[in-house]
C-alpha cells in the first residue's frame, strides 16, 4: 500500500483521531494521531491483513519546543514492505501517552529511553523507569531548557 | 642414617617452612592500610546484596559420599596389592569377600538411581507465531494449559 | 604488618639493594585490573593481543581488584560509572597505581563541553599517576605510557618521604 492509501485507511477507521499528515514530499510519510486513541490506532496497524506491522522499527521521545513534547513512531511491515510513521504531540505540563508496550514488546525499553530523556511518561507501561542515566537522576536532559546540574553526588559536572 | 619415616618427617618440614617463610616475608614487606570503604565485599564496584551463602544441588552431595565410600574401599586395597603374593590364597580369598560385600552395596546405590546425574529441566521458550497474535489471547492459552 | 613499609628516615645500602629488589619485583609483574569501558578498550585489548603483546611485559589482565596492581580506565566515564570506579579503586590492595588512557579519561575528550552526564577527567575521582593522550592512543602509547609507569616505580623507596619545602617551611 502506498503511504497515503494507509493514512486514508487508518482516517477512515478512526475519523477524529487523526490530526494531521504529509505524505508528499518527505522521506518518511507521517500521521499525527491524537493520543488517547494511540493504543486502538496501535493494535490496528499491527492486527489488521492491509497493514500488518509487525514491526516497531523505532520510538523516539522528541522535545518540539514552546511547551510541547512528542513521541515518534517508526512501523515497518515486514511481509508487506511498506511503512510509515505515526506521531503524538503532548503537552510538557501534562507528557502522559498510553504505551505500546502490549503490542510491541520492543517498546519497553524505548518507552524507557523516551521517559529518561525527555520525560514523557507512558501509561500503562509495566516498569517505566531510567534506562541510561542513574535512578537518582534530576531533570530530563534532551528537553530544550534542560541545564546541565553543577554537582552530581560531590563529582563536578561541567568541565 | 635416617629411618624411612625420618625422611618423610623431614620432607614435611621443609615444607611447612618454604610455604610460612614466604608469607611471613610478604607479610614483612606489605603495605597494611586498611580502610573501610577497601574492607566492603567485591561485587563490581556496586553495593554489595544479598548474602554470599550459595546453595547447591544435593545431587553433588550424594556423588561426594558414594566416592568416599569407594576412596576408602581404594584404600585398604593398595596395601594388600603389595604383600598379597607372600600371604597366599587365604588372603587373596577373603579381599575377594570383602570387595563382594562393598559391590552388593554399589549394585543397591546403583538399582536405586543414586549414580544418576540430577540436571534441572531445562526452559524452553515461549514465542508466538505469526502476526497479530493478541496478549490477551495468549494468556488465555497460558491459563488452559495449565 | 607492613613492617618495612616506609619507616626508615634515612638510607643505606641494605634499604637502596631491598628497594631495587622490590620495585624491580613490582614493576615487572604489573597486573592490570581489566577496566575497558569504550573505544580505547579495544586497543588496549589489541595491545594485549599477540602483535604488540603485554605479556612479555609480564602484564596480563586479572578479572578482580584484589589481585590486581594497576587500573587502566580505557575510555569514556560517565557519572553513573564513575562511583563504580573509585569503589573498585578503593578495594584494590597497595600499591595501587592508575593510569588513564585516552581522552576522555584524560580530561573528558570529544564531550568535555555539551556531555552532561561525561565525568571531565576520571582523576576528578581516583588519582591517576599516568596519562596517555590519544584518541585511542595507539597500542605504542599504551605500552609507553606503561613503561613510563614502570619508571615511576622504579623510583619508589621504603625511606620514607621528605616533605615538600613548602609544607617543611610551615612546620618549622
Amino acid at each position: 500500500m502506498t503511504p497515503s492509501e494507509i493514512v486514508d485507511l487508518l482516517g477512515r477507521t478512526f475519523d477524529q483521531a487523526l490530526l494531521d499528515s504529509k505524505t508528499e514530499g518527505v522521506l518518511n510519510s507521517w500521521a499525527l494521531v491524537a493520543p488517547d486513541r494511540l493504543r486502538d490506532i496501535a493494535f490496528f496497524c499491527r492486527d489488521d491483513e492491509r497493514l500488518q506491522f509487525d514491526s516497531l522499527m523505532c520510538l523516539s521521545g522528541m522535545d518540539h519546543g514552546a511547551g510541547i513534547l512528542g513521541v515518534v513512531y517508526h512501523l515497518d511491515s515486514t511481509p508487506l514492505g511498506h511503512r510509515i510513521v505515526l506521531k503524538v504531540k503532548v503537552p510538557a505540563a501534562d507528557p502522559r501517552v498510553p504505551s505500546v508496550e502490549a503490542v510491541w514488546k520492543c517498546a519497553n525499553w524505548q518507552e524507557r529511553e523516551a521517559y529518561d530523556m525527555v520525560g514523557v511518561v507512558f501509561d500503562g507501561h509495566p516498569d517505566l523507569r531510567r534506562i541510561l542515566l542513574p535512578e537518582d537522576w534530576d531533570g530530563f536532559p534532551l528537553r530544550k531548557d534542560y541545564q546541565v546540574p553543577e554537582y552530581y553526588n560531590g563529582m563536578k559536572v561541567p568541565s | 642414617m635416617l629411618s624411612d619415616f625420618g625422611q618423610v618427617l623431614v620432607f614435611f618440614l621443609l615444607g611447612i617452612v618454604f610455604v610460612a617463610a614466604g608469607l611471613a616475608f610478604a607479610w614483612l614487606i606489605r603495605p597494611h592500610r586498611p580502610y573501610p570503604s577497601k574492607l566492603t565485599s567485591y561485587e563490581c564496584g556496586e553495593e554489595p546484596l544479598g548474602n554470599t551463602r550459595g546453595r547447591f544441588n544435593i545431587r553433588f552431595y550424594v556423588v561426594t559420599l558414594i566416592f568416599l565410600i569407594f576412596d576408602v574401599e581404594v584404600v585398604f586395597l593398595f596395601p594388600w596389592a603389595t604383600v598379597y603374593k607372600s600371604l597366599g590364597w587365604f588372603a587373596y580369598v577373603e579381599m575377594l569377600v570383602f570387595l563382594g560385600i562393598l559391590f552388593v552395596g554399589y549394585a543397591y546405590v546403583w538399582r536405586k538411581g543414586d549414580l544418576d546425574w540430577d540436571r534441572p529441566a531445562p526452559l524452553l521458550p515461549r514465542y508466538e507465531k505469526g502476526v497479530g497474535v493478541r496478549e490477551e489471547a495468549l494468556a488465555e492459552e497460558e491459563l488452559s494449559l495449565s | 604488618m607492613g613492617l618495612l613499609d616506609q619507616r626508615f628516615e634515612n638510607g643505606n645500602v641494605f634499604i637502596t639493594t631491598a628497594d631495587n629488589l622490590l620495585n624491580w619485583a613490582r614493576l615487572s609483574s604489573m597486573w592490570p585490573m581489566q577496566f575497558g569501558l569504550a573505544c580505547c578498550a579495544i586497543e588496549m585489548m589489541a595491545t594485549g593481543a599477540s602483535h604488540y603483546d603485554l605479556d612479555r611485559f609480564g602484564i596480563f589482565f586479572r578479572g578482580t581488584p584484589r589481585q590486581a596492581d594497576v587500573m587502566i580506565v580505557a575510555g569514556t566515564v560517565t557519572l553513573k560509572m564513575a562511583s563504580r570506579i573509585k569503589t573498585l579503586y578503593d578495594q584494590m590492595a597497595e600499591p595501587r597505581y592508575v593510569l588513564s588512557m585516552g581522552s576522555c579519561s584524560n580530561c573528558g575528550g570529544p564531550y568535555w563541553e555539551h556531555g552532561y552526564h561525561v565525568l571531565k577527567g576520571v582523576d576528578r575521582v581516583v588519582p591517576v599517576d599516568v596519562y596517555v593522550p590519544g584518541c585511542p592512543p595507539r597500542p605504542e602509547a599504551l605500552m609507553e605510557g606503561l613503561m613510563k609507569l614502570q619508571d615511576k616505580i622504579r623510583r619508589e623507596s621504603l625511606v620514607k618521604p621528605a616533605p615538600l619545602p613548602h609544607a617543611a617551611a610551615d612546620r618549622a
